[in-house]
């Protein structure tokens, strides 16, 4: 059911009912340790390329989630996905192992937003189970965005660091204690000019607040409704930007949160904190899907933002769009 | 908001490198490097007595590309360089660590293609302007030199 400009709501509960979360190393090292499904003991993980890893990452995220629900891939309707890498081969290789229908997205690190609003959407329809699934890997984005790893050069104040992990879930029509995606608003392309590839929390934020206040003028909602507000990889500094331009809108996000910025420990040096396609769903699949299940969090509007460049538009003077969609999910404990 | 306000809030907002101590670590580990070079040169001077000053300084000038190759293969260099900056960019270090460390990356996608294709992506356009640099004043000394 729409409501307002490009809020929807869904007709039936469509339940999370399974998830499963992998770590890098690093990121083990990191806030959310004990909630992690899985840590990863190296980068490499016994694979030739750090791209062959990604691959593995998938695999292996999506059969745990699988295997949780105690569903067989056949029995899964379709596999959405995507990653940040050119032609999301780790995505779509990995969907070659299971013989189950796969759909490729890509939003940059807004596509387990993206997933989760077309999964839930299609789920409220005929389908009976999706997997939404997202990765990424901090020594392929590195090589695609940036520059060779073992190159010596200076991280700005500004900067992220991509976070090594990926984060699987179950969306299904079956009726459990699950968390329950609610609906969701869409997000708008938003560019405002920034060009500075070392600032990714500044470009993103204003397509993040467009987002969000829509949200909150289609559904006449206050911030308080939900207990968490809790963006993607926005930063500590692109956190800071977004609510100050929400609160120039009138609204004050006391209650808001950043996977990027939570997901390192202040000892940590990753600048302002975690960014990439996996850093949403690795802390989505573990931090906020395991307080959803306890209860802890009653309501959640969870917003995975994206910065939508690539390393040619950039070298072209291109600014930097960004993207952000909003997701309602609401606890049933 | 307007584009040009929003990106005046960003500019005066961002946090900015501490300047002094980037200044000082460059200062000081590119010294570092720079008096190693020194004590090379010193050492070879030492052990190879008959060897002329022009042998001996491409003797340094190799031995520091083996070091900064090296330590970039054993995962070393780009810790220096996350520090120090320009301080270790700019040696002679620096410029083994922009090609040996495209080298291991590009690897993976073979020896012709990978490798040996994909060597240069930091270190060619400095190859560029120094070619081409040498190129304009080769001429400019040719004609200053006619002229006279």
């Amino acid at each position: 059911m729409k409501k307002g400009k490009h809020t929807y709501f869904l007709n039936n509960n469509v339940y999370i009912s399974s998830a499963y979360s992998l770590a890098g190393p690093y990121e083990s090292k990191g806030a959310f340790r004990e909630y992690f499904d899985t840590i990863m003991e190296d980068d490499e993980w016994k694979c030739k390329s750090h791209e062959m890893t990604e691959i593995e990452m998938q695999r292996f995220t999506i059969g745990e989630c699988l295997d949780r629900a105690s569903i067989s891939p056949n029995d899964c309707d379709l596999i959405l996905g995507g990653d940040l890498l050119n032609q999301i081969v780790p995505t779509s290789f990995s969907a070659r192992d299971f013989n189950t229908p796969f759909m490729g997205l890509y939003n940059a690190c807004a596509t387990f937003g993206e997933a989760m609003a077309i999964g839930s959407s299609l789920v409220d329809g005929d389908f009976e189970r999706i997997i939404c699934c997202t990765s990424s890997h901090y020594a392929t984005a590195e090589r695609q965005y940036r520059y060779p790893l073992e190159l010596g050069t200076q991280p700005t104040p500004e900067s992220q660091w991509t976070v090594t992990g990926c984060g699987a879930i179950l969306l299904s029509k079956k009726e459990t204690i699950a968390p329950v995606i609610k609906g969701f608003t869409v997000g708008e392309v938003i560019d405002f000019g920034l060009s500075d590839a070392n600032n990714m929390g500044g470009a993103m934020a204003p397509a993040t607040a467009k987002t969000i206040v829509r949200h909150f003028l289609d559904t006449g909602r206050s911030p308080d409704y939900y207990d968490m507000i809790i963006t993607g990889d926005l930063g500590r500094f692109g956190r800071e930007t977004l609510h100050y331009l929400c609160k120039k809108e009138g609204y004050d996000l006391d209650n808001l949160n950043d996977c990027g910025s939570m997901i390192y420990s202040e000892k940590q040096k990753a600048g302002q904190g975690g960014s990439g396609a996996g850093c949403c769903s690795l802390v989505f699949t573990s931090y906020i899907y395991k307080n959803l299940l306890k209860g802890n969090l009653k309501r959640v509007l969870f917003v995975p933002t994206g910065a939508m460049l690539s390393k040619d538009s950039a070298l072209q003077g291109e600014s930097i769009p960004g993207i952000a969609h909003a997701i309602i999910i609401e606890s049933k404990v | 908001m307007e584009d040009k306000e929003y990106q005046e809030y960003i500019h005066s907002h961002a946090q900015k490198s501490n300047e002094l101590l980037t200044i000082v670590w460059a200062f000081c580990v590119g010294g570092i490097i720079c008096c190693i070079g020194q004590g090379i040169t010193d050492l070879y001077s030492y052990l190879l007595k008959d060897w002329d000053e022009d042998k001996i300084a491409s003797l340094t000038s190799m031995t520091l590309i083996f070091l900064g190759g090296f330590l970039t293969a054993i995962g070393v260099y780009d810790k220096i360089g996350a520090k120090a900056g320009g301080g270790s960019i700019v040696p002679i270090t620096g410029f083994a660590n922009s090609v040996v460390s495209p080298a291991m990356e590009f690897n993976k996608e073979g020896i012709v293609l990978g490798m040996m294709a994909k060597m240069f992506i930091i270190a060619g356009p400095i190859i560029v302007t120094g070619t081409v640099a040498s190129v304009v004043f080769g001429i400019i000394y040719r004609i200053i030199e006619v002229a006279g």
